[in-house]
């Protein structure tokens, strides 16, 4: 497209999270904060809570799948209705908020923002952030793969209700989700209360700011402390990621991290992740990587979701910078060798 | 990717896909000091005509009466203005304050308001002064008597249009589009399946065929005497405007670099025809508008250019010079002697011809 002065594209925020986890506290004090944000939002038909806000859309979540022969591309369909409308309003707002249900699969909103192209090019995804209730999250991951799916999908989780929940449950509790997504932020809360910087304006979704595949838990700017807690039996394998670090494995959900510092053959990695994705793409539901290519001076960024795959030259390696690739996966029953063995195959 | 457009009626693939060759004109012959300028103020979502006068449908709350002598705004909704209809005497509007409102020369009153203050996102003129909206589900239709009938769709309701003899409406939804008769009373409406998104929608002149505009970059198309099924796919993006040329030979639709007119002047519409690709830009058009009265249509570009293309040779007059704001609007008046066209940013133009 030949715009030079392409309008900035509105952010918009996905809030997930299983019923009754808190997701409309959590909106209700984005939009009561002050801020000096306006947002439009985006609220499921079932919503009955008083949400005090100028631009609300009700929405019908309809999730259509796309005639193109790939099985697991949908669209939320209304999602491209309303931001359609939404956008001869620009001016009127700074930021959109999707509240999807507590049923809902995450994956037809993000992939909407890829997928069509007349949203994609107005507005952008900025992290899928993911409510989880403290005293039931552990039941549902048992029982509802929706609950599992928000977790294993998010950028940004909080586990919510702390105060009902006592400090060994609530670790344990962090261990079985960073078990399906250590990738994500964690942050405990009381009535959804946490900065909100820290739930809006992530980026999570820009190529340029997959900056740190560090497991989030290793990360030194965490608020808590994560003593590790591994020594309850849970009757599964731990499994051992490239630091030595245990932690839970989830029975159907995990997460495959890769890591090379030998430089890769683009030849052999872009035939290798596309066909990874066409006949895994299923069950993968996020993925993300930056990559040293051979003979490539700037570091190589993808991500995906599903079957769709988003990537670009990032910048150039920086003097004395690291070379090394890494990516991971995350999804269900994964074939977690297949994937290592696909991987290391890409080596130049 | 290059162009790779067929009429198609099977879903296999063939292989006569057509290259196109760049137009290579540099300077191109231009209209556009003769147009009248018209600051619209905001985005400009649609454009009529009342005889010579156009009519600006703004994206927010209110339309602007454009007459020679003298603008005027007219705020008629509470928010934003989501579709627009035209009969020449009045324009129907509907909003997302859930109202239906139509206005004409004179004055402007409601004609519906959701009770839920759903958007109303669909509407559409027919003969006799038929009315039809829709909010989410439900399609509803005002008669010339007055009477009002509703139709539940399976899915949102993402388009509307009136079949230009008898009455009779067509749906688009998810998975096909319905064919609806409101004063068929008890006769079942008649759905036509395909499979995917269905968005906009409209009948041939002749009542023929129908085709929508899909969630996927393509149109689908039905010989309505047979059910014939008719793809058209190949586009760079999702088709957000389409319109027929003088007399319906030629569907013309946006959502590619070139102009794209699908030939409709045979009993079998484009099925194993190549459409014609005309007036290549680096730009996606945004916009068509067939002539009422030649062979020529407009089209507004993403950079800004409107451009009127005579369709047999494919010469290209400019309009409106690019200038990277999106064009969003595009009308003929029924004489076809003035084109007025609006884009996102607000600006506006009327060239007399």
């Amino acid at each position: 497209m030949t715009t030079p002065s392409a309008p900035a594209k509105i952010p918009v925020t996905v809030l997930t999270g299983y019923l009754g986890a808190g997701k409309t506290t959590l909106l209700n004090r984005i939009l009561s904060e002050p801020h000096g944000k306006k947002y439009a939002v985006i609220v499921n038909e079932f919503g009955e809570i008083g949400i005090d806000n100028e631009l609300i859309v009700n929405a019908d979540e309809e999730v259509f799948e796309m005639n193109n022969g790939c099985i697991c591309c949908t669209v939320r369909g209304d999602l491209v209705r309303i931001i359609d409308g939404l956008m001869r309003r620009k001016g009127r707002f700074d930021a959109i908020i999707v509240e999807t249900t507590g049923l809902a699969d995450p994956a037809p909103v993000a992939q909407t923002f890829f997928m069509d192209e007349q949203v994609g090019s107005r507005t952008k995804l900025d992290a899928v952030v993911t409510v989880a209730d403290a005293m039931w999250l552990k039941d549902r991951l048992k029982d509802a793969p929706e609950a599992k799916n928000q977790i294993a999908f998010a950028d940004v989780i909080l586990i919510n209700k702390t105060d009902l929940v006592s400090p060994d449950a609530l670790a344990e509790l962090e261990a079985r989700i960073r078990g399906i997504n250590p990738y994500a932020r964690l942050h405990r809360t009381e009535r959804a209360k946490v900065a909100l910087d820290e739930v809006l304006g992530r980026n999570a979704f820009d190529l340029d700011r997959i900056l740190d595949l560090e497991p989030a838990f290793l990360t030194a700017d965490e608020e808590h402390e994560h003593d590790h807690h591994h020594d309850h039996d849970h009757g599964h394998d731990h499994h051992h990621h490239g630091n030595g670090l245990k932690h839970y494995h989830d029975e159907d959900m995990q997460s495959v991290a890769l890591r090379s510092d030998k430089p890769l053959d683009p030849d052999k990695f872009f035939p290798w992740v596309q066909d990874l994705v066409a006949t895994e793409g299923k069950d993968i539901l996020r993925c993300k990587g930056i990559l040293s290519f051979k003979d490539d001076p700037e570091r190589f960024v993808f991500q995906g979701v599903h079957m769709i795959l988003d990537g670009d030259h990032q910048r150039a390696w920086k003097d004395g910078e690291k070379r090394e690739s890494r990516a991971v996966f995350i999804g269900r029953h994964l074939p977690e060798e297949k994937i290592r063995q696909g991987f290391e195959s890409c080596v130049a | 990717m290059g162009p790779r457009l067929r009429g198609d009626d099977s879903k296999t693939n063939g292989n006569d896909e057509t290259e196109y060759v760049p137009d290579t004109t540099t300077q191109l012959p231009s209209l556009a000091d003769r147009v009248r300028p018209i600051d619209a103020g905001a985005s400009v979502v649609g454009v009529h005509f009342f005889g010579a006068m156009p009519v600006f449908v703004l994206g927010e709350e209110a339309l602007l009466f454009a007459a020679k002598d003298g603008e005027r705004r007219v705020a008629i909704h509470d928010g934003g203005i989501l579709a627009s209809a035209c009969d020449g005497t009045r324009i129907v509007t509907g909003g997302d304050d859930g109202k239906l409102i139509a206005t004409d020369a004179e004055a402007h009153q409601v004609l519906a308001t959701d009770d839920k203050k759903r958007w109303i996102d669909q509407v559409a003129l027919g003969p006799d002064g038929a009315v039809a909206w829709s909010a989410g589900k439900v399609a509803h239709v005002r008669g010339k008597k007055g009477e009002l009938r509703s139709f539940e769709a399976p899915s949102t309701v993402a388009g509307l249009a009136f079949a230009s003899k008898g009455f009779r409406l067509a749906i688009a939804h998810y998975n096909g589009a319905t064919l609806w008769f409101p004063n068929a009373a008890g006769a079942k409406p008649q759905m036509l399946e395909w499979k995917g998104s269905h968005l906009g929608v409209i009948f041939s002149p002749d009542g023929k065929f129908l085709v929508t505009t899909m969630q996927e970059s393509a149109l689908h198309g039905w010989r309505l005497s047979d059910g014939q099924h008719m793809r058209m796919s190949g586009y760079s993006a999702r088709v957000r405007s389409f319109g027929w040329t003088v007399d319906g030979v030629f569907l013309a639709t946006s959502g590619s670099e070139q102009i794209i007119l699908w030939p409709f002047d045979g009993k079998d519409g484009p099925m194993r025809r190549q459409p014609k690709m005309l007036a290549q830009s680096e730009a996606r058009v945004a916009v068509v508008a067939g002539h009422p009265r030649q062979p020529v249509v407009a089209a507004g570009y993403a950079d800004g250019a409107v451009l009127l293309v005579r369709i047999d040779d494919g010469a290209i007059i400019e309009a409106r010079k690019a200038d990277g704001q999106p064009v969003s609007a595009l009308g003929w008046d029924a004489s076809g002697q003035m084109l007025a066209f609006g884009t996102e940013a607000g600006s506006a133009g009327v060239l007399t011809l």
